[in-house]
């Protein structure tokens, strides 16, 4: 059972490891460093859907008659780019947050919008 | 020419986006901008033709054949849509250039607008594409995108509710991603279509309902469906006034043609709604949308803040009458996403005019501007009855056919709730028009007795949304007749 589905529970370890940093972590990058854990076990999903038994990889060679399925790689290529530019329009944002509130903690940045609010 | 259409309604907006960053002046990038926005509603409204007359465009991106390659696919649904996103292009660009001028420094401004294309281009591609992975990534260009315009609001809280919004629709569009995966996985194909085909024989596999419920997540995030809305109310609030006027007609009604397309017609409808028991998800969560967002946007001093609150309840009756489960709801549905989309739209809009004129859209500022932006604040007041739902208004219309949706289907508790969310309604409009008209500003000096309207540009878009809320209260021959061509389609 465990041995059989190995990538798959990878998979769920790491996902929910990224979404526990996410929602439970008040540091603005690690948020992010979560974002990114949980989007690569997504990545490791699709990788892993498509390997085919005894196929090797999809190019065509002489002596082979079974290839893995290409086309989750090229989806996975795609959705890598998403993820990066994610990450790098989240570490901008977080670049502009430091600037204007000069913390990148989340309950700081809280208290010092309601201190604005009070005044 | 014609035969390429549905790509050119796409590919017109993504090719403009980098050529406006080329563009450094700030008044010829909006001409860019806007110019690409109204030939995208032209192509819209050709594509409305096409599809009455011809039935469903199939257009096969470099000629590679459906399965195997990746369709783009307008049916009635589709042409509805991009109307209704291209339209709101189209006069949120014609009235953005004062307010942009105003709030985005010149140096940034082809950035600004080459974002807003690129966002553009994501939303018009959601809606074409007939490829479940095309449309996520359409749906990620369109966010992220919009992350970036909702940066840019001047406030620095804009930073915080972009990133908020960065998280929540990542995690959002990742859900979406898994659930596209697990379909993949089981039936070895993308193609909506050839999915609807296949869906049907694996009904009991467990591995489906993983995917339908990711996919119920992930769509949930994106249309800000109660309790999954804590990211609108922020982005609305602080995003420079012309991307709130767009967003709020756009993405959120987007994202709930996502849910329609991959619920009622990739998933076929009857085994979203009676196996999977999708109602029983939307009904609830709507109910309560409609009544707590209502409800604390009475209290809200920051009226761009209360009026989203207000659209996170506009939408749970939209996704109430889809959750309804039947034809007639989900038509209900969809002329309310449709009126919705003027009415807000419309609303935004007089804010912005008001935040260029008077640098505040606080409920105190407010006091007294019945007499200094006359015009303006006598359009907040007729789409205010909109958002009501007087008669003679097309919120009137939508109301009507989401509460004679819900009698039909004999659910008193939603035919209850769409009547009290409209007396909720009343009072933070009344809120609004009381402070505007009743109360005299604090500091009575000569200055702010003065009259200062918005200019003639904001003005006149403003207005016409304001005719198009009445026009569509009386004549409902596109707003309902196209709708229910569309959901007849999905209900066979």
């Amino acid at each position: 059972m465990i041995t059989g589905y190995f990538n798959y529970w990878v998979v769920i370890i790491l996902m929910m490891m990224g979404f526990y940093i996410v929602i439970s972590d008040s540091n603005l990058i690690k948020k992010i460093i979560g974002l990114n854990i949980f989007q690569t076990s997504v990545f490791i999903l699709f990788i892993s859907m498509s390997k085919v038994k005894g196929g090797t990889a999809p190019i065509l060679i002489a002596g082979a008659d079974v290839y893995s399925n290409p086309l989750p790689h090229v989806l996975i290529l795609t959705a890598i780019v998403v993820g990066v530019s994610t990450s790098a329009l989240g570490l901008a944002i977080i670049a502009k947050i430091h600037r204007a509130y000069g913390t990148v903690d989340e309950t700081i940045i809280h208290e010092q919008d309601d201190l604005q609010d009070e005044n | 020419m014609l035969a390429h259409l549905p790509a050119l309604q796409v590919v017109i907006p993504l090719i403009s986006a980098p050529a406006c960053v080329l563009v450094t002046r700030a008044n010829w990038a909006w001409l860019l901008a806007t110019a690409v926005s109204i030939i995208s509603f032209v192509i819209a409204l050709l594509l409305v033709h096409e599809v009455s007359e011809h039935g469903v465009l199939s257009y096969h991106l470099g000629g590679w054949r459906p399965p195997l390659g990746i369709e783009y696919r307008i049916d009635h649904l589709s042409a509805y849509l991009l109307t209704i996103v291209a339209a709101t292009a189209s006069i949120t660009m014609i009235a953005a250039r004062e307010s942009i001028k105003q709030e985005i420094p010149p140096e940034k401004a082809s950035l600004f607008f080459s974002a807003y294309l690129l966002c553009l281009t994501g939303l018009l591609g959601i809606i074409a594409s007939g490829d479940a992975f095309n449309i996520f990534v359409f749906l990620e260009i369109s966010s992220l995108s919009s992350y970036v315009l909702i940066a840019m609001g001047r406030d620095r809280r804009a930073l915080t509710a972009a990133y908020q919004y960065l998280i929540m629709g990542t995690i959002g569009a990742t859900f979406i991603l898994i659930g596209v995966g697990l379909l993949y996985m089981l039936t070895g194909t993308l193609n909506i279509q050839d999915l609807q085909q296949r869906i049907p024989a694996i009904v009991d596999s467990r591995t489906l309902h993983a995917a339908f419920a990711f996919l119920t997540a992930g769509i949930s995030l994106k249309i800000a469906l109660f309790p999954l809305h804590l990211w609108l109310p922020n982005a609305y609030a602080h995003a420079p006034s012309m991307i709130t006027v767009f967003l709020s007609a756009t993405a959120t009604k987007v994202s709930v043609y996502v849910l329609l397309r991959f619920f009622f017609d990739l998933f076929p409808q009857e085994i979203s709604l009676q196996q999977f028991h999708l109602g029983k998800i939307l009904l609830p969560l709507s109910i309560i949308a409609i009544l707590t967002a209502s409800f604390v946007a009475i209290f809200q001093e920051n009226i761009k803040r209360m009026l989203a609150y207000s659209s996170v309840a506009q939408i749970g009756y939209m996704t109430l009458a889809i959750g309804l489960g039947s034809a007639d709801g989900t038509i209900a549905g969809m002329v309310y996403l449709f009126n919705h989309a003027i009415i807000k739209g419309g609303l935004f809009l007089a804010m912005a005019c008001v935040l260029l004129r008077i640098g505040s859209v606080q409920l105190e500022d407010f006091a007294g501007l019945g007499r200094r932006m006359p015009w303006t604040m006598a359009a907040v007041v007729l789409l205010g009855l909109g958002l009501i739902g007087i008669p003679f208004t097309a919120g009137f219309v939508s109301k009507w056919y989401v509460l004679s949706a819900a009698i039909e289907q004999g659910h008193w508790l939603a035919a209850i709730v769409v009547v009290g969310g409209s007396l909720l309604t009343v009072l933070y409009i009344w809120k609004i028009i009381e402070h505007a008209y009743f109360k005299t500003p604090v500091s009575a000096t000569r200055q702010s007795q003065v009259i200062l309207e918005a200019p003639r540009q904001m003005l006149l878009p403003l207005w016409l949304l304001v005719a198009g809320s009445f026009y569509f209260g009386l004549d409902t021959s596109f707003s309902l007749g196209f709708a229910s061509t569309a959901v007849q389609a999905l209900f066979h």
